[in-house]
């Protein structure tokens, strides 16, 4: 057993983080950057720290991820990073030729002091950032908040950057879909669509991680949220921002720079939170709900109901990102089910507010941990004492999976070892269809593979 | 925008078409999109194998949560390798230090996981909040008796070539601190293996077939003690050179033990690392059972590489990996396949290396060191290749142009060393480079299109 050495005792530890449920800020700067077409992600740090960020994007997506990096040496330890990005961007723009470079920060170039606006500004005025083309950047430590944080802080430097009210409003609604993959964003997409509403969603990562096979390897992919969508957001009639860890800055900053009024909603994963999602959508823009959509949340009603027994009273554990596990714990307590760890190493404060609400009278009886110390250590010693009979998160929940003998439904990033996640959603009515089906999946599966020959039944 | 690419061209070379030229270890530009890490990486890969001991990270949480468990380094024994360990450094911590955190840290970890020694791997902010890492160690290893080495991977100090340096410089410590009468005469240690899907496991038994005794592997599947006892032996035999040079040379000052560079990738380089090791001991026995155990081997797997050869004869592939040796036995190893190398590459050859590959490769090849995607892509596409070889990275890059991909790095799942890796390496490539899909792609209808037209 690879976990052997977890006892269950949970003893307390003040300093020492075990099996990480979170990462650090660059990497969902990188990915949010990735959301706008024609940019190159920059990260003003050392080489190493874009190699870790790209690669791990490319083992969760199966796709080539372009990101630059300042290359830091010693002498920039000393001196700061200005020459650094001063050449970089110069490189960039010879080389690369991209319309936006988007740059984020890193733990050492945060350290050391440098002023990311300051030194923007002395590229303008010197003349490196060619006419035309645009250069901005997201403070993102990675001392601070987690991976999350680094891309609720992208969003919302981009949105600073970029959108304008010219004070004529424009007949479309802001989405900020949050953290979620590109099957999900051109769910949130269609979905609009069906209901007759025209929106801005940014950003949006369709088209630039799910990318067709066409023989060419293109540097900017088709995909992406353009300049023109990014301007036009400040026009909008509304903005629905999804995932308050992952938009509400990026909502607020909407609202503060160009008065566009704004609701932030828990990311609709589920029957309920969907609900939520095209009630505001339907209001806002004044539509009627189309037949098609009852009729595919009538779908997923009919499979809860057909399916209920099977799920009723499971015990889960889940991890990962606070919009993620709000909204999955909502679902799970619809179903019956009984979310019992919740762990996330993002320190989000108004988690425990919003696990209130998702689950409701559930909410005494979790156990629910985040920032500091909420790690898969913990929520593995919790498994010991007590087993659960569904675990929900990322590809590092497979150890604890295995040893414990725990169904396992991937979801989450990163996710390295399975495919899916970039083609189906799990947003929306459909999407809760394919995440029930997936946790029916294992939970029958285990019962079959462990049912003694008399009880291995056809019919379940 | 001249002067960016006019300096990317001494980065590249076409055998051939003018005199031998390459401009490398230099620091890839600020801006680039470079496939290159960092000294960081470099400490953490080489040291990670170590199964028996604990490895934390300190610094902010991405460094460790980037290299937990992402290198498929086998174990025959504990496992401790495989799992993250990290000081967390948060923003207060930035402020007062990490000293203190990295001490209680320490001490929790050796209690609860009882570990044979402890790798501190520094990373880039450390050295600038100002933490002494190394008294922190030095106090542990006085408290609770194991060594506690610290590892200087800030990643900014250099490349990952440093990383490799600070990596040896933290184990050369461990050698010479454990007893050796029990190590016979004819011994070896193998450095440069990191047992990635077993592999040292096939090279050891070659070794022990010969009669050759194995006191340490570095540092695939090692072991602490095995590495404090490895000054006992006779030679060390070194693969992945740029990782493991600078140990074996510290063990060639400090005790005299001589060093030889092999390769265990492909049937030619695999067969002279057997007879190289058995020509260095001079015994007789050894060399007749080395003899016999090629031959055996060869035996087996020559008739089996033929019905791949067949397929595969006239194909030609493009190879990008991390160190330049590893191109040199990829170039024999697929030439004995029927194939032809149109592109090499690496991220960190130095200058012998890449005149080494010159020589070794064919007409028209191009040579390339620290490549980004923008030329490897069109590479690909200028010399139509059928198969890439090389790392995560490059990975979706192949199959986006309608590409066969061979992982010879990291993520790869088979053992592609020795004898038996040899026909694994085979599978694999003919697996890919014959696969039916690639007939749908965009780019051999293409490739098509223009066959017709001549």
């Amino acid at each position: 057993m690879l976990l052997r050495h977890t006892p269950p005792e949970v003893l307390e530890r003040t300093s020492l983080t075990v099996n990480p449920a979170k990462t650090c800020q660059p990497v969902g700067a990188m990915y949010a950057a990735l959301g706008i077409h024609n940019c190159l992600p920059h990260s003003h740090g050392s080489q190493g720290c874009c190699a870790y960020h790209r690669s791990a994007l490319t083992r969760h997506y199966k796709e080539p991820v372009m990101a630059a990096t300042s290359s830091f040496t010693e002498g920039t330890s000393v001196f700061g990073g200005q020459a650094n990005l001063l050449q970089a961007l110069q490189t960039i723009f010879a080389t690369y030729n991209p319309e936006i470079v988007a740059v984020h920060t890193t733990c050492l170039s945060e350290t050391i002091g440098d002023d990311l606006g300051q030194i923007i500004a002395k590229a303008r005025t010197d003349g490196k950032i060619p006419e035309g083309k645009h250069v901005f950047h997201a403070s993102t430590p990675s001392y601070v908040g987690s991976h999350v944080t680094g891309f609720s802080n992208m969003v919302k430097a981009m949105t600073n950057y970029f959108a304008e009210s010219t004070q004529e409003t424009k007949s479309q609604i802001n989405i900020l879909p949050g953290w979620v993959e590109p099957s999900d964003m051109r769910e949130l997409k269609s979905l609009a669509a069906t209901l007759g509403v025209k929106v801005v969603l940014y950003p949006d990562t369709t088209n630039v991680l799910d990318q067709p096979l066409t023989g060419v390897h293109d540097f900017y992919p088709k995909g992406g949220a353009t300049v023109e969508d990014l301007r036009s957001a400040g026009d909008s009639i509304a903005t629905i921002a999804l995932g308050p860890s992952t938009s509400t800055d990026a909502a607020g900053e909407l609202k503060s720079k160009c008065n566009v009024p704004a609701s932030v909603l828990e990311l609709p994963i589920g029957l309920q939170a969907t609900d939520r999602f095209i009630d505001t959508l339907r209001t806002i823009a004044d539509v009627k709900v189309p037949e098609s959509i009852n009729d595919e949340r009538g779908r997923l009603l009919d499979m809860m109901a057909d399916m209920n027994q099977y799920v009723s009273g499971k015990r889960v554990a889940l991890y990962g990102d606070p919009d993620q596990l709000v909204s999955l714990s909502e679902f799970l307590v619809c179903l019956g089910m009984k979310p019992s760890y919740v762990v996330t190493g993002t320190p989000a404060q108004d988690f425990e507010t919003r696990m209130k609400t998702a689950l409701g009278d559930e909410f005494c009886g979790a156990k629910i941990k985040r920032g500091q110390g909420a790690d898969m250590y913990i929520m593995h010693q919790w498994i010991k004492n007590d087993s659960v009979d569904l675990l929900i998160g990322n590809t590092y929940g497979k150890y604890i999976a295995r040893d414990e003998n725990i169904p396992f439904v991937r979801h989450g990033f990163p996710i390295l070892d399975r495919v899916g996640h970039s083609y189906f959603p799990t947003v929306g009515y459909a999407g809760a269809i394919r995440l029930l089906e997936k946790i029916l999946g294992v939970i029958m599966d285990k019962q079959d593979r462990d049912a003694p020959e008399e009880r291995f039944e056809l019919t379940m | 925008m001249e002067q960016a690419l006019q300096e990317r061209q001494r980065q590249i070379y076409r055998k051939g078409e003018q005199p031998f030229q390459l401009d490398c270890d230099k620091q890839s530009a600020s801006g680039s999109v470079s496939q290159r890490a960092c000294v960081f990486c470099g400490s953490r890969v080489v040291l990670y194998p170590i199964a028996d001991a604990i490895h934390i990270v300190h610094g902010p949480i991405g460094c460790a949560a980037y290299t937990w468990d992402i290198r498929g380094s086998l174990s025959s024994g504990p496992e401790l390798h495989r799992l993250s360990f990290s000081t967390d450094l948060r923003e207060m911590d930035v402020v007062m230090g990490g000293e203190k955190k990295l001490y209680a840290a320490l001490i929790e970890l050796i209690e609860n996981y009882k570990p044979n020694a402890a790798f501190v791997y520094a990373t880039c902010i450390v050295g600038i909040i100002g933490d002494d890492v190394d008294a922190i160690c030095k106090r542990v290893n006085q408290e609770k008796g194991i060594p506690v080495l610290p590892v200087h991977s800030e990643g900014f100090k250099g490349t990952k070539k440093d990383g490799y340096t600070a990596a040896c410089d933290a184990m050369f410590q461990l050698v010479g601190t454990a007893p050796v009468d029990d190590v016979p005469p004819i011994s070896i240690n193998i450095l440069g293996d990191f047992n990635l899907a077993g592999e040292i496991w096939i090279i050891r038994e070659y070794f022990e077939k010969m009669g050759v005794h194995v006191v340490s592997t570095i540092t695939g599947d090692a072991r602490v003690r095995d590495i404090q006892r490895s000054h006992g032996a006779a030679l060390n035999l070194v693969q992945c050179s740029g990782s493991m040079s600078h140990l074996a040379k510290s063990m060639k000052e400090r005790w005299g033990i001589p060093l030889k560079r092999v390769s265990y990738f492909g049937i030619e380089d695999m067969a002279q690392a057997l007879y190289d090791t058995a020509e260095f001991f001079q015994d007789a026995a050894v060399k007749e059972r080395t003899a016999a155990l090629v031959h055996q081997e060869l035996s087996g797997l020559l008739p089996q590489l033929d019905k791949y050869k067949n397929d595969l004869r006239g194909k030609s592939a493009a190879i990008y990996v991390g160190g330049a040796f590893k191109a040199f036995s990829l170039v024999r190893a697929l030439r004995s396949l029927g194939m032809t190398t149109a592109l090499v590459g690496s991220q960190t050859g130095n200058r012998d290396d890449y005149e080494q590959l010159r020589e070794i490769c064919d007409e028209g090849t191009i040579i390339v060191d620290d490549s980004n995607p923008l030329e490897l892509a069109s590479f690909l596409e200028e010399k139509n290749v059928d198969l890439f070889i090389g790392g995560v990275k490059e990975r979706p890059i192949a199959y986006k142009l309608g590409v066969g991909f061979c992982d010879h790095n990291h993520e790869r799942k088979e053992a592609l060393a020795g004898f038996k890796g040899m026909l694994n390496f085979a599978r694999e490539v003919h697996g890919t480079v014959m696969s039916p899909v690639w007939k749908l792609t965009p780019r051999q209808s293409r490739q098509k299109a223009k066959e017709c037209a001549a």
